[in-house]
């Protein structure tokens, strides 16, 4: 696109510059909301409540909402839950997809034909929900966290990513990685893996992220709110509208004006470390992308 | 060939080879144990429970003790007032959708590569990709904020139409709420596809329509559009195949009993049925059709695309 320089008419300046523009009001229109989230929980809950249009900068600056916010013990608590997840999950995660992309990846194993295909219908058929939901229960995994962790050990896509990804490691390293004796867990993680470190990083940060941003199977597994990972507590909070035990000012208006600003903070709060890592990650998911749509 | 292979058959039996391979892959083999138990755990043992669909199914009794009644659950469901809604709702919602969430991301690509300053360009993608990675309780808690009767959205539409209302109240506009939003959450990740098989595009061919005088939209028309053809198709069959496949997780955040005529669709039925009406062999049946049918759509589109295309997903 580089080289296009030669000869432009009018037109294609003007177009180039109307382009432009509406490029960027519509990149304008994509992030205003997540701007107006956090301006307005760093906004004075009465006057974000009063005020009418279009909302810049905060009013009336103030932490209050998220002093607020972090007084309810479930809030840190529910954190710690999901930290829980996201890091024992990611590990277990890659190590599993690690295992099957090595098994499906490697030449000549005889039953490695039927084993894929078994995985890969179940991309395309499953027993449903409920059964689904007998199935995790009757293993007795309910009520503890290990409900959101191992039931969704290995995602089938993520899996055969990896082993596109293994499969274009040369065989001639791995023979002579065992001709130095080297046995499968070595060739595994001290031949391929170093290889492959960007599809460990994307796949590992596509886990991270659909774990930080889970709810359903919390919601289905977990009864006890001690248990709750951030997402069900702020389903709590956002979708179900119970900011009963968010704060106690004793005066019932007063939370009510509150309450918005308060929801608006836990959202920066549930939302920051995702926003925090996103600009040094944004290549990588990229690329992901472009792995996934390799066909094998 | 053909002799060598009756040789080497003749050596050893089938039972012979397995034995040799077992040993020869045994690592591999014993690593990809836990993968297949849960693959069977996860997704094989919920496919045989499934047959509850056919039960009338009561967790006390256990899957063995619950008594078979045959098709009974199905044709409850078939003849059910809620079987037209749920059905034209899924089919609405997914194919408005279709419509408008499909072609967006295409357009976007469009002129995202039409764009001059690289930097400029890049502050757009930064800034269409980020929704994506918000999660699903947020996005729907910052609708409902936004439409509510004193949220941005809910005050913009009220001065229009004179009377202020929590949008999520109204049946008419449960679609555009549920369109929009995807729209916005999507649009630009799913761009990227298309923004990659646009840099694949060859340089020369735009430089050489350049100076046989093809201007921006001529180009954009005869060597844009066609050279990323092939890629929309794939997306599109794909997204065909889906159509039944409507997520339920945004439907559940967003609907409420005021608006389940427009939009409660069978995925999010399936689970009201089970876990809070608990009609479980019900509600199993009502999920296996909706799985039946996804499959027949896949199948269906991947074939239409494998005779016309040659594309395969598979």
């Amino acid at each position: 696109m580089k080289g296009r320089k030669i000869n432009k008419g009018i037109a294609d300046k003007a177009f180039s510059f109307v382009n432009t523009v509406v490029m960027l009001v519509l990149a304008l229109i994509m992030f205003y909301p997540l701007w107006y989230v956090l301006v307005a929980s760093l906004s004075n809950a009465m006057e974000l409540v009063k005020y009418r249009g279009i909302l810049v900068y905060p009013l009336d600056f103030t932490l209050d909402a998220y002093k607020m916010a972090f007084q309810n013990p479930l809030l840190l608590r529910s954190y710690g839950n999901t930290l829980f997840v996201v890091i024992v999950g990611v590990i277990i995660n890659l190590l599993m997809t690690s295992f099957g992309a090595y098994f499906l990846s490697r030449k000549g194993i005889m039953f490695q034909k039927p084993i894929m295909i078994m995985i890969v219908i179940t991309m395309f058929f499953s027993g449903g929900m409920i059964p689904f939901y007998f199935s995790v229960r009757d293993l007795g995994l309910d009520g503890s966290l290990w409900s959101l962790i191992l039931p969704s050990a290995i995602s089938t896509f993520n899996l055969i990513i990896m082993k596109t990804a293994f499969m274009a490691v040369p065989l001639s390293l791995e023979e002579s990685a065992r001709l130095d004796g080297a046995n499968d867990p070595t060739v595994l993680f001290c031949v391929i893996l170093p290889l492959t470190k960007a599809t460990f990083a994307v796949i590992g940060l596509y886990y991270a992220v659909s774990h930080w941003n889970a709810w359903f199977h919390a919601m289905l597994f977990l009864d006890e709110r001690t248990k709750y990972p951030l997402q069900l507590l702020l389903r709590e909070i956002l979708i179900q509208n119970n900011v009963s035990d968010m704060a106690d000012t004793g005066n019932y208006t007063e939370l009510g004006f509150i309450s918005e600003t308060i929801k608006y903070a836990i959202i920066i709060i549930a939302t920051a470390p995702i926003l925090c890592i996103y600009p040094f990650i944004q290549k990588y998911f990229t690329a992901g992308v472009m792995i996934g749509a390799v066909k094998e | 060939m053909k002799t060598i292979q009756r040789i080497k058959y003749n050596n050893s039996s089938w039972l012979g080879r397995c034995r040799k391979d077992l040993s020869r892959n045994k690592g591999a083999y014993i690593m990809v144990i836990p993968v297949i138990l849960f693959y069977f755990l996860f997704h094989y043992k919920p496919m045989y429970g499934a047959l509850i669909a056919f039960k009338d199914y009561s967790p006390r009794l256990g899957f063995a003790g619950s008594a078979w009644v045959g098709l009974k659950n199905f044709n409850d469901f078939f003849s059910s007032p809620d079987f037209a809604r749920l059905l034209r709702n899924t089919i609405v919602i997914s194919g408005t959708n279709l419509i408008f969430a499909f072609p967006a991301p295409i357009i976007l690509a469009l002129f995202l590569n039409e764009m001059s300053s690289l930097k400029l360009k890049r502050m757009v993608q930064t800034a269409s990709y980020l929704p994506h990675f918000i999660s699903l309780v947020v996005v729907c808690g910052m609708i409902k904020t936004f439409v509510g009767a004193d949220g941005i959205i809910g005050i913009l539409v009220g001065y229009f139409r004179g009377k202020t209302v929590n949008l999520l109240t109204e049946q008419d506009l449960f679609l555009p709420i549920y369109v929009i939003s995807d729209i916005w959450q999507g649009v630009g990740w799913e761009s990227i596809i298309y923004l990659a098989a646009l840099s694949a595009v060859d340089v020369e061919q735009y430089e050489a329509a350049e100076i046989d005088g093809a201007g921006r939209m001529a180009r954009m028309l005869h060597i844009t559009i066609p050279s990323i053809q092939m890629t929309v198709i794939t997306m599109l069959i794909l997204r065909v195949g889906r159509l039944m496949n409507l997520g339920y997780e945004k439907i559940i955040l967003l609907y409420n009993p005021a608006i389940y005529e427009t939009s409660d669709v069978i995925s999010s039925y399936v689970y009201r049925m089970g876990f809070e009406t608990q009609n479980w062999g019900y509600s199993t049946a009502v999920g296996l059709f909706n799985s039946v049918i996804n499959l027949v759509l896949l199948l269906a589109a991947n074939l239409f695309s494998r005779k016309t295309t040659g594309n395969s997903i598979w």
